[in-house]
């Protein structure tokens, strides 16, 4: 099992323990992680699911690929360290994974 | 596209389906482009039976020539989120030809140039600049609901839908406020079918969109010698990669914006109404429960649908659901169908307030040109409920809804109501 710890912008923690395989955007969604919509249900085409995720956590996910780049640039409040939670699949090398998730999903 | 093309558009009666049974014809016959049987609010069987039957459809004769129809919920998703297959060039619209269309404007443009033109505009909608904009959008809801007659017949769309949308675009452009009617006129010129209600002719069509690049010249003029401010105009005339951009590029933009957030959110503000006095059970939940309305405004905008389709033109030979599509061909989306699709969405004929899931619908579409203003959307009409419900019992429909002439633009031009008032 992996532990993940969402934040949220005003710093509330919703700790979650899931199976590998799945993406955290699930994680997130089947747990009732709020600040995560998902709108498109996990196909990488509505950029509802942006989170921030820690740098050293970044080298430990597959990097962002190319339809994901696309959408996260068309959010207006894109960091260097912003995902899309419905890409990064949960594995065991994550247990322990952070997260925060922006104010507003765009 | 050819002067004959849109000489039968204009000319339309012989393409007409409607009070046609969609399964006494043969499959091939069957044409979604023509409008009548939108404005009659006949094509529901029309699109189940495509969705059941070819679900990626053929149409070889139309008025508008020859075209695909792609039916279902996943296949609209593989063809919305496959640009390189799937064009956004050299238009949107089922007619190649219509001038306003033609207008360059980042929905017709496939990437780079897309993506470029988009992000300099979609900050002023962006939910945190939205926030900003609540307590002036609660504030001119609460007046146009304040002024409206109570317990007398009035039309909604000319008096909410039409009144609020435009105040929120003369917002959002910082355009003069007493001038804003123009905003709602250029927007029905810019989808109108000459002949048909709006304008007479195309040339009385061109002298509209030309008095509204002359204007907009006018502001962009004004504000471009001015600091950067925060409104549409102000952000194009300033951003790097829009400030140079031609005459006709900077028309299509703003019409693109003025259509983008007029027609829709309007249909969907007279579309709730449609709804919810259609499914009185909805209603009551509603009154009994105003957390709904959140959810309740995903599944408005979703029932609506307020835009029936965005097309596509095949860059390359490609195959969807079985069905060989050649490079050239057209590609037409029903959103109007995807959103019906049981396949996906429960009980997707429902009008569900409380629908678990509400937010995944097609409405927007998906990827890269997943619509900007969503956010927009959802919160206007997220308030205009949230102050309906303080002020009255019930929006009642006291007469039979009159429904827009256009395949693409699902709306309607008349909504005869009473108001009852809390009692």
């Amino acid at each position: 099992m992996v532990n993940i710890l969402f934040i949220e912008h005003d710093g509330t923690e919703h700790s979650v323990t899931v199976e590998p395989g799945g993406s955290v955007m699930l994680a997130a969604v089947t747990n009732g992680v709020p600040g995560i919509d998902a709108d498109c249900g996990g196909s990488c085409s509505c950029a509802t699911c942006h989170v921030y995720v820690n740098q050293e956590w970044l080298k430990r996910m597959d990097p962002v690929n190319p339809i994901e780049e696309a959408m996260l640039s068309m959010s207006s409040d894109r960091k260097e360290n912003s995902r899309l939670s419905c890409q990064i699949t949960v594995t065991d090398e994550l247990d322990g994974l952070v997260v925060t998730t922006p104010e507003f999903q765009f | 596209m050819t002067e004959v093309a849109i000489d039968e558009q204009t000319n339309l009666s012989k393409w007409s389906m409607v009070g046609k049974d969609p399964y006494a014809m043969p499959l091939e016959d069957i044409d979604l482009s023509h409008p009548g049987i939108w404005q009659a609010n006949q094509h529901l069987p029309f699109l189940k039976r495509l969705r059941d039957e070819a679900p990626v459809h053929f149409c070889r004769n139309s008025a508008v020539g020859p075209y695909w129809s792609v039916m279902k919920y996943q296949d609209i998703m593989e063809v919305d989120t496959s640009p390189a297959i799937y064009s956004s060039e050299p238009t949107v619209a089922i007619v190649d030809s219509f001038e306003e269309f033609a207008l360059p404007s980042f929905i017709s443009m496939d990437p780079p140039k897309h993506d470029e033109q988009r992000k300099i505009v979609q900050s002023v909608v962006a939910p945190a600049n939205l926030k900003k904009l609540e307590g002036l959008i609660r504030q001119r809801v609460a007046n146009i609901l304040d002024s409206l007659p109570v317990g007398e017949e009035f039309d909604w769309v000319t008096n909410v839908s039409i009144e609020l949308t435009t105040q929120m675009l003369a917002t959002l452009f910082d355009f003069p406020f007493e001038d804003r009617y123009k905003l709602t006129h250029w927007s029905d010129v810019a989808t109108a079918i000459p002949g048909h209600g709006v304008v007479d002719t195309r040339e009385q069509r061109w002298e509209a969109i030309q008095e509204c690049l002359v204007y907009f010249t006018n502001l962009w003029n004004a504000r471009v010698n001015k600091a950067p401010g925060i409104d549409l105009i102000s952000m194009l005339a300033h951003g790097e990669s829009t400030r140079n951009m031609p005459p006709q590029e900077f028309l299509g933009n703003i019409i693109l914006l003025i259509v983008g957030g007029n027609d829709t959110t309007r249909n969907s503000i007279s579309g709730g109404v449609v709804a919810l006095n259609e499914n009185p059970v909805e209603y009551d939940k509603l009154r009994n429960d105003r957390t709904l309305i959140t959810n309740m405004v995903s599944e408005i905008i979703r029932w609506q649908t307020p835009l029936a389709y965005m097309r596509r033109t095949a860059k390359v030979d490609t195959v969807l659901h079985d069905q060989r599509i050649k490079a050239g061909d057209k590609v037409v989306m029903w959103y109007a169908s995807g959103n019906r699709d049981e396949e996906v969405i429960e009980r997707a004929d429902s009008f569900w307030i409380d629908r678990p899931n509400a937010r995944q619908h097609l409405s927007f579409g998906f990827g890269l040109h997943r619509c900007m203003g969503n956010r927009l959307a959802e919160m206007q009409l997220r308030i205009l409920w949230e102050e309906i419900m303080q002020r009255f019992q019930m929006v009642e429909i006291v007469g039979e809804p009159q429904r827009i002439y256009s395949s693409f633009i699902k709306g309607y031009s008349d909504l005869p109501v009473v108001l009852h008032p809390l009692s």
